[in-house]
């Protein structure tokens, strides 16, 4: 009787592409939970932003001639103005509002731009700039897509960038400051209000430029929204209030998509993400890495 | 202007209407709504049965977001659970008047069910939890193709009575106004019981309803079994009125649609439920006529219509947020007001 031998390098190679895979869904998730820290909203319309940049930056390149470079400037300057005009017009109105209204918001907004987006560019697929170069890499018989491997250094530079300046700047730190206590925040001289500002800019620029990388790995497409729906998995999974949380989670259900995609097929991947909002939900609401909440009266 | 609302009686005080103006004009509407199908066209019928299938269902998300504070993303896909139980049942040949109750029924045991997580979560989390639930629910749509007939979707029998078929719009209309009447009278009713009071404690502050004795686990349940039937309710309604049900109806957008109207009309109000699900339901509606009308000068303006309708649909929710945060409901308040202290100012 011969044994059927599991293909192990195959396993090896899943784990490693799901992983790289990750690296795009923590970026994504780092604009969830930024906004979630700094305001207390989920932004439902994280993917339409991933959406706008990706668009923005198609049109910059390929229409406007620009070279790749000034093009991310270009993207990156409009997305953040335009996050900044969106807090300014519409969720600063609502502070102070039931969860629900902001939630519905960011769902209208989300409906607005996903109109608009379709209405000017129209909703047929476009070829995007070659961001990512497509060499594969091959360590022996493990084959690793050029893109992936691209995309995932990308999106951990940014990833890195961002902590770092959190961590080390001086806005960073009114930022966090602001997030974690913003009565005793702005009792110390920061301006609590600028910083939910600038909160909002970041995470539209992480979420710009982690729509140029998910458009440059497939097409551009109004469809690309539906990506962020897939990352509440990451961010129930890592805590909705945890950077750290969301870069391992990120990675975690990176490798747990491509497994399942790979030894369960693409219809079970996509629902898994959902399968696991529900299982933590049940089990430990508030993730690996969240703050436990606790109310009081 | 009106003088005095005196309640001198407990009949008088527990009256669902208790002026008698008020009796009157339920009545005038109840009129006209029984004779208007006589008088309009197959299409006017038929828009006035999708708005009664889009008001039971917009009150049963009402009850649960609005009146206890349970945001749901899901009620488009326990619509859908009511809508194949339905066909299923239908298709064995299980008249309509048990059918539609039984759709309610199951709608409400899968609601009690994705309802579990209400207990420890809350908030955007039950958001997130509800909208995972509806991801999961159109899966087991589209993959029980014994039951559900997949992606290419379940035929739908006519719903009849006593040999008498609701075959047109026309017919339907008499099926599904009444349920509709029906249904919103009882949830109008329900918040005068302790059920429905518990409710609303539920949603002003968990903790302190829980501190004065409402058990969170029974109305928490309680509050998603009533809110996920009055959704298989209308999703039953909706299979005998399209007849043919595919898990394309039961989308994440729909869920919004249902979210938006409630607040759009007003949460936490029956009257705002019926202003919402009609506004929301007809603004679409007058576009795709408005552009209609401007394709005679530029053909490519039906091209824009599905963007257009979407971006309409966002600046909506978003103004009425931003400038009526309390909804419709509040403008008929505004106006109410006006005219009965006329001709003082209000």
């Amino acid at each position: 009787m011969t044994a059927v031998s599991f293909d192990w390098t195959a396993l090896v190679e899943y784990t490693i592409t799901g992983f790289l895979a990750g690296g795009l869904l923590s970026l994504i998730a780092l604009g969830f939970v930024l906004i979630y820290k700094g305001t207390g909203v989920i932004n439902f319309a994280m993917g339409e932003f991933m959406m706008l940049g990706a668009y923005s930056f198609y049109t910059a390149n390929k229409v406007w001639g620009l070279a790749m470079l000034p093009a991310m400037v270009v993207t990156i300057a409009a997305i953040g103005l335009f996050a900044a005009i969106v807090e300014r017009g519409i969720l600063r109105p609502l502070s102070g509002q039931p969860v629900i209204s902001v939630l519905m918001a960011t769902i209208g907004l989300a409906s607005v731009i996903h109109g608009a987006v379709d209405m000017v560019w129209g909703g047929i697929n476009l070829e995007m700039p070659e961001l990512l170069p497509r060499t594969p890499l091959r360590f022996g018989e493990i084959f690793i897509p050029g893109k992936t491997l691209w995309s995932f250094v990308l999106a951990s530079a940014v990833i890195t960038a961002f902590s770092i300046y959190f961590r080390y700047s001086r806005t960073g730190v009114s930022m966090r400051a602001a997030a974690s206590d913003p009565i005793t925040a702005s009792a110390l001289g920061i301006d609590v209000r600028r910083t939910q500002v600038l909160t909002w800019i970041f995470a539209g620029i992480v979420g710009a430029i982690a729509g140029v990388i998910a458009a440059s790995m497939t097409t551009l497409s109004p469809a690309l929204s539906h990506i962020a729906l897939g990352v509440f998995a990451v961010i129930i999974l890592g805590g909705l209030d945890s950077i750290v949380g969301a870069i391992v989670a990120g990675l975690a259900i990176g490798v747990i998509e491509s497994l399942t995609s790979a030894y369960l097929g693409g219809k079970v991947r996509d629902i898994v993400p959902y399968l696991i909002v529900l299982l933590i939900l049940l089990i430990r609401p508030y993730g690996l890495f969240g703050t436990r909440q606790v109310e009081r009266l | 202007m009106r003088i005095g609302d005196f309640r001198a009686s407990y009949a008088h005080d527990e009256a669902l209407w208790p002026t008698s103006a008020q009796r009157r004009w339920i009545l005038v509407l109840a009129l006209l709504l029984l004779l208007f199908p006589l008088g309009v066209n197959a299409y006017i019928v038929s828009l006035a049965c999708i708005l009664g299938i889009n008001v039971i269902a917009a009150a049963g998300l009402n009850i649960m977001t609005g009146y206890t504070g349970l945001i749901s993303l899901g009620h488009a896909a326990f619509m859908g659970v009511g809508c194949y139980c339905t066909a299923w049942l239908a298709q064995r040949g299980v008249p309509f008047f048990v059918a539609l109750p039984a759709a309610g029924v199951l709608a409400a045991l899968i609601g009690i069910v994705i309802g579990i997580p209400s207990l420890r979560i809350k908030g955007l989390y039950l958001a997130v939890a509800t909208l995972a639930a509806q991801f999961l629910l159109v899966y087991v749509f589209k993959e029980w193709e014994s039951v559900t007939g997949g992606v290419s979707g379940i035929d739908v029998p006519f719903a009849s009575l006593a040999g008498f078929e609701f075959s047109s719009d026309q017919r339907l209309y008499f099926l599904i106004i009444p349920t509709a009447a029906l249904l919103l009278v009882a949830a109008r009713n329900l918040f005068r019981t302790r059920v429905g009071r518990a409710f609303i404690a539920i949603r002003d502050k968990d903790i302190s309803a829980e501190v004065l004795g409402i058990n969170l686990l029974h109305y928490k349940l309680a509050a998603f079994a009533v809110g996920s039937f009055y959704a298989g309710i209308a999703g039953g309604l909706l299979g005998y009125f399209y007849r043919v049900i595919t898990p394309e109806f039961f989308t994440l957008q729909l869920s919004i649609f249902f979210l938006a109207a409630i607040i759009v009309g007003g949460m936490g109000s029956i009257l705002g439920t019926i202003l919402g699900a009609v506004f929301m339901t007809l603004v679409p509606e007058l576009l795709r006529h408005g552009v209609t009308l401007a394709a005679l000068w530029s053909p490519r303006a039906t091209e824009v219509l599905s963007p257009l309708k979407e971006v309409v649909f966002g600046v909506l929710i978003i103004g009425f947020l931003v400038f009526e945060p309390h909804g419709l409901i509040e403008v008929w308040r505004r106006v109410r007001r006006t005219f009965h202290l006329w001709p003082f100012r209000s």
